[in-house]
């Protein structure tokens, strides 16, 4: 069956730009096949800087027939109602038609055959349709054509577009058509600078191996091999290591048509600059791979780069030329540095209270501000020293104003640490200033030093309950400002440093700063430095003189403040609850287990929680925990139905004068000693012991079942059972609530 | 290359001999070869050359060097390829022509960069003034790594949709002689392409001025001048703009005076660019500074597009 070879040639294509294309390009033409009725056994799509290429396989030649039968009127309808039949089926005398009979008699039928149209026309109609709709992230007009509006849209200016159709065996044919002014044809374009020349081509074998031929590497994947196998050999072979980049791979073999690697260097003297910033100096700016020392793993001064042509020099001149950039690149870094390091970060620390971090939570300056206290306020529940703590949040913000921050955001926090070293904060205080983002995605490390852990909980805490506070909570897709991220991180912190913190604490103290603001009506008018002491003012009004002040009115205030804080960490909790689970899912536990463990009251313990978990989950597993469930789940099941019936609940405890049968005495003692045991267990936290207690339960739960009925017409022995059923589901939830346990 | 020149004027022995090179190719494409724009501008797009003539249907094809002030680039002439007064080369041509990547090519060959040796490439690098509310797509162009030059297709200038769209070129003049000289310092260049004591070098011109400069952009410049400076061109601009329309009310109203208050716009924009690089403005504040300058010459394009100029009879 017959291929289609499809390539657009244009003027330089952004790289960020070009897999995305290709895959469009892919999967709009094969989708118009496949609408008109052209189905295909296989397409593969090419990207170049210069170029977007598409082969499809196994074409059928045409569309093929398409039969259908019209129904028409009946026989001896009206002239109209005929004219208007023969139109609409394309006949031109009722003759053609068939009559066929049903229950209310004879009528016509046309069979309508819509001959299956060459594959060639079909996608010279495609194409143009593609390129006009291409969805390119931003497109452009340009020449002449641009004077007319309706002008095409291309990435930039389209020069010629190859479209050959035909079979393996046979010449295949041009497909006609025309877009913004291309008309396609036969002939393309080979390197930019090492074989201009133009170039017919067939079909996809020949494509790829004549412009191979002609310096051109069709395919992006072998371009990424070939340059990361080139740098590492190069770096190898200088006794070097190469600074794996999977993204500046891609992107460097998005510029080039013929990779050559190459190796240049710089002065040494360099090296003092920090590694981050040599790397991102080179790879942002230069797109160049940087080499590290296996022995020290410090970077080497030497770098990779890709060029597109292999120079008649061997590339003497190329490695110079991008040697002299990069030295006044890195000359430049180092005037960052150095013109950084000149100014103390506390110095830093007013410019903030200019830049509004939201309109609503106020500026950089309030929010470091708040950090602060809240880390003040956790350090020691952290085991942290308060004071570090608190000069740790404080400076944790200030490099985002240094030139290098500006120049090379991904360092932030990074050169916090670099600059609080040179002007002698103590380590761990610098260690927290660039560990306080952290962690970020799954796979970054959880800081562990309590000084860190306290600034990085205040950060998250802080950006959590403001969010929740002026009610722009993540929903869906949306996320703006992370907050998925920041409880995702909070909750690491807490587990991986086996950290005991009720989750409340931090959650409530942010939210009462963030509310006390919030009220404030005059806040924003107030200068910066006059808004905390206006907070703490009415803090203290609040809490001390407001018996002296407006007793009522300020009492009413201190409530509503409390209480919407209240809503807000017990929301918070609920989004932690999400968080955590999907964290623990992904670590293998049972989504149900966890919210049997969150349905008791006052779980904010996030370790607790867990261990919670795996001791309700080994539990779960044993004989005992199993038949234990399935009596548990009997009982409440029972009491559902009663309780809806009777339209009460019955709960209390049941009269033990009432308790006739042995095995509902031996049940309600049972479930004195688990309940008793079980709290005991709890309140030492060792969960394994709790629910060995309740495991206990489980032969006089199957008993009671076994020997004791409940529904009896005596009402108050009924009643008696019922509210021993009931002390079940009591008793096990000094463990978990069952009834969330799926099984 | 242009090999009957004498050896002090070919574009690889100075400065001015790149420069002379320049004007001679372009002009061979039948460019219009102006003067430098007699006012401080941060680039040659803000020649009106270049801002207003890429407004309007008339074709237009013009080239010249434009000095540059970016006062921030200011490195107290310590830096080797950055500077806070620099050259830049500008050609327009509008409408874009199909081989305009072409011709920069063989203005770079004119000039002795030979694409056999050296690695020239065109990495994305969309254009957009926002004090000029205009943006277009394009390309840096990089020669072993150094971005020389910026390639730019106009899709809007002034806040206007450019029909035709204008190509434009600017290359970094320092930065392509010290490739075509081969020296690895600006100060360095060759300026008059003479030996020994006839030597001129380009610190030799520059070097004073770019340390001058520096101390004044980032330590001493005047910011309550430059503040009222800022408001009074700002002002001018608006009252020039007002006074220029033509008085005989009617469907196509004619502008008389869009270039007098163009350069009120001109002006603003250094104005607020010194007072940038003094960093007397806050973050907030910048973009509102930036946002008038935009205004300002969002109206002048409006005014030019109601002159001869722009196309309006
Ligand atoms: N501070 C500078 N000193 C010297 N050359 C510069 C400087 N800034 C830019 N250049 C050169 O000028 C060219 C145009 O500069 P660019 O900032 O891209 O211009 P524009 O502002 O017109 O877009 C660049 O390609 C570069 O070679
Ligand atoms: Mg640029």
């Amino acid at each position: 069956m017959p291929d289609l070879l499809l390539e657009f040639f244009s003027e330089e294509i952004p790289a960020r730009m070009q897999a995305r294309a290709a895959e469009d390009l892919r999967k709009m033409v094969t989708d118009r096949l496949v609408a008109a009725g052209l189905t295909y056994e296989g397409a593969k799509a090419f990207a170049t800087p210069r170029r977007l290429a598409l082969a499809v396989q196994g074409v059928p030649v045409r569309q093929s027939d398409v039969k259908d039968e019209r129904k028409g009127p009946k026989v001896g309808a009206p002239e109209q109602a005929i004219a208007g039949f023969l139109r609409a089926a394309g006949l031109t005398s009722i003759d053609q038609a068939k009559v066929q009979a049903d229950k209310k008699g004879d009528f016509y039928v046309a069979s309508i055959e819509k001959p299956g149209r060459p594959t060639i026309e079909v996608i010279a109609e495609i194409v143009p349709e593609v390129a006009k709709a291409f969805p390119w992230p931003k497109a452009m007009r340009w020449g002449a054509a641009s004077a007319q509006p309706g002008s095409l849209n291309w990435v930039r200016p389209l020069h010629s577009i190859v479209a050959m159709f035909g079979p393996e065996t046979e010449e295949p044919e041009i497909v006609k058509f025309d877009v913004g002014g291309v008309t396609a044809g036969d002939t393309t374009y080979g390197h930019r600078f090492m074989a201009p020349a133009a170039i017919k081509v067939k079909r996809l074998d020949d494509y790829m191996a004549k412009l191979d031929k002609a310096k051109v590497v069709v395919d992006a994947a072998r371009r990424q091999q070939m340059i990361l196998a080139d740098a590492k050999n190069l770096a190898f072979a200088q006794g070097f290591e190469l600074v794996e980049d999977e993204g500046l791979l891609a992107e460097v073999a998005g510029l080039v048509e013929w990779p050559v690697v190459l190796m240049g260097s710089f002065d040494e003297a360099f090296l003092a600059i920090p590694d981050e910033v040599i790397r991102a100096t080179i790879r942002n700016n230069q797109k160049c791979f940087v080499v590290r020392n296996p022995k020290t793993g410090k970077l080497a001064n030497r770098f990779i780069l890709t060029a597109n042509i292999e120079a008649s020099d061997d590339g003497k001149a190329i490695v110079a030329g991008n040697e002299r950039v990069i030295r006044a690149r890195l000359s430049d870094a180092k005037f960052f540095y150095e013109t950084d390091l000149k100014t103390k970060l506390e110095d830093r620390l007013p410019k903030f209270e200019q830049i509004v971090f939201h309109e609503k939570l106020g500026t950089q300056g309030d929010r470091i501000v708040r950090i602060e206290t809240l880390a003040a306020e956790l350090a020691s529940s952290v085991g942290a020293d308060v004071e570090k703590a608190q000069r740790a949040a404080r400076l944790a913000k200030a490099d985002l104003l240094t030139e290098v921050v500006g120049e090379f955001p991904e360092v932030q926090g990074l050169m916090g640490r670099y600059y609080a070293l040179a002007q002698g904060e103590d380590k761990s205080v610098a260690a927290a200033i660039e560990d306080h983002y952290k962690p970020l995605g799954p796979g970054d490390r959880v800081p562990s030093d309590p000084v860190s852990i306290a600034v990085a909980l205040a950060d998250k805490a802080d950006i959590l309950a403001g969010f929740w506070a002026i009610q722009e909570k993540p929903t869906g897709s949306k996320d703006p400002y992370a907050l998925r991220r920041a409880a995702l991180g909070i909750i690491r912190l807490v587990l991986d440093n086996g950290l005991r913190v009720s989750l409340s604490h931090p959650l409530a103290a942010a939210a009462s700063q963030h509310l006390l603001i919030l009220s404030d009506p005059d806040y924003q008018t107030r200068e910066p430095n006059a808004r905390e002491l206006a907070a703490w003012e009415r803090q203290k009004s609040h809490y001390s003189e407001f018996e002296k002040l407006d007793p009522k009115k300020a009492l009413d205030e201190v409530d509503r403040l409390s209480l919407v804080g209240v809503d807000i960490v017990a929301d918070l909790l609920l989004f932690f609850a999400d968080r955590l689970k999907v964290q623990l899912r992904e670590q293998g536990a049972r989504h149900d287990l966890v919210d049997a463990v969150f349905a008791l009251e006052g779980q904010d313990d996030l370790l607790l929680i867990v261990r919670r978990v795996e001791a309700l989950g080994k539990f779960l597993d044993t004989d005992d925990g199993k038949n234990l469930l399935a009596g548990t789940k009997r009982a409440a099941n029972i009491l559902r139905i009663e309780e809806r019936k009777d339209n009460k609940s019955y709960t209390g405890a049941p009269d033990s004068s009432l308790l006739g049968q042995g095995e509902e005495k031996q049940l309600a003692a049972a479930i004195d000693t688990a309940k008793i045991e079980a709290s005991a267990a709890v309140a030492k936290e060792d969960f394994a012991t709790a629910m060995t207690a309740m495991a206990k339960l489980r032969p006089h739960v199957d008993a009671f079942f076994d020997k004791v009925t409940v529904n009896v017409d005596d009402k108050a022995l009924r009643e008696n059972r019922l509210k021993l059923l009931n002390e079940i589901r009591e008793a096990t939830r000094a463990v978990a609530d069952f009834s969330k346990i799926e099984g | 290359m242009a090999d009957d020149l004498p050896a002090h004027m070919r574009p690889e022995r100075s400065f001015q001999g790149l420069i002379l090179t320049l004007q001679r190719f372009w002009a061979e494409q039948g460019c219009v070869i102006l003067q430098p724009y007699d006012m401080e501008v941060g680039a040659g797009t803000f020649h009106p050359a270049t801002t207003l003539r890429a407004l309007g249907p008339k074709p237009w094809n013009a080239a010249y060097v434009q000095p540059s002030r970016r006062p921030k680039d200011g490195r107290y002439g310590e830096n080797p390829n950055r500077l806070q007064h620099y050259y830049q080369y500008q050609v327009i041509l509008k409408p874009s022509p199909p081989d305009l990547q072409d011709l920069y090519l063989k203005s770079l060959a004119a000039i002795g960069i030979d694409s056999g040796l050296h690695d020239i490439r065109f990495v994305e690098d969309d254009w957009e003034s926002p004090t000029l509310g205009a943006w277009g797509l394009g390309w840096e162009c990089w020669c072993d790594g150094m971005e020389v030059s910026q390639f730019t297709y106009f899709q809007q200038v002034a806040g206007f949709e450019c029909a035709p769209v204008a190509g434009e070129l600017t290359y970094g003049l320092e930065r392509l002689a010290m490739y075509v000289q081969g020296v690895e310092n600006v100060y360095d260049l060759n300026f008059n392409g003479r030996d020994g004591a006839d030597k001129v070098t380009y610190g030799d011109v520059f070097l004073q001025a770019e340390q001058e400069y520096s101390r004044h952009n980032f330590e001493h410049s005047d910011t309550v001048m430059l503040f009222e400076q800022f408001k009074m061109a700002e002002a001018a601009c608006r009252t020039y703009l007002d006074a220029g329309w033509e008085k005989s009310a009617g469907e196509n109203k004619k502008h008389l005076m869009a270039l007098p208050a163009y350069d009120q716009a001109i002006k603003a924009s250094h104005v607020f660019n010194l007072l940038d690089a003094r960093g007397v403005i806050s973050v907030t504040e910048r973009q509102s500074y930036i946002l008038r300058v935009r205004e300002l010459a969002k109206a002048c394009g409006g005014a030019w597009l109601a002159t001869a100029g722009g196309g309006t009879t």
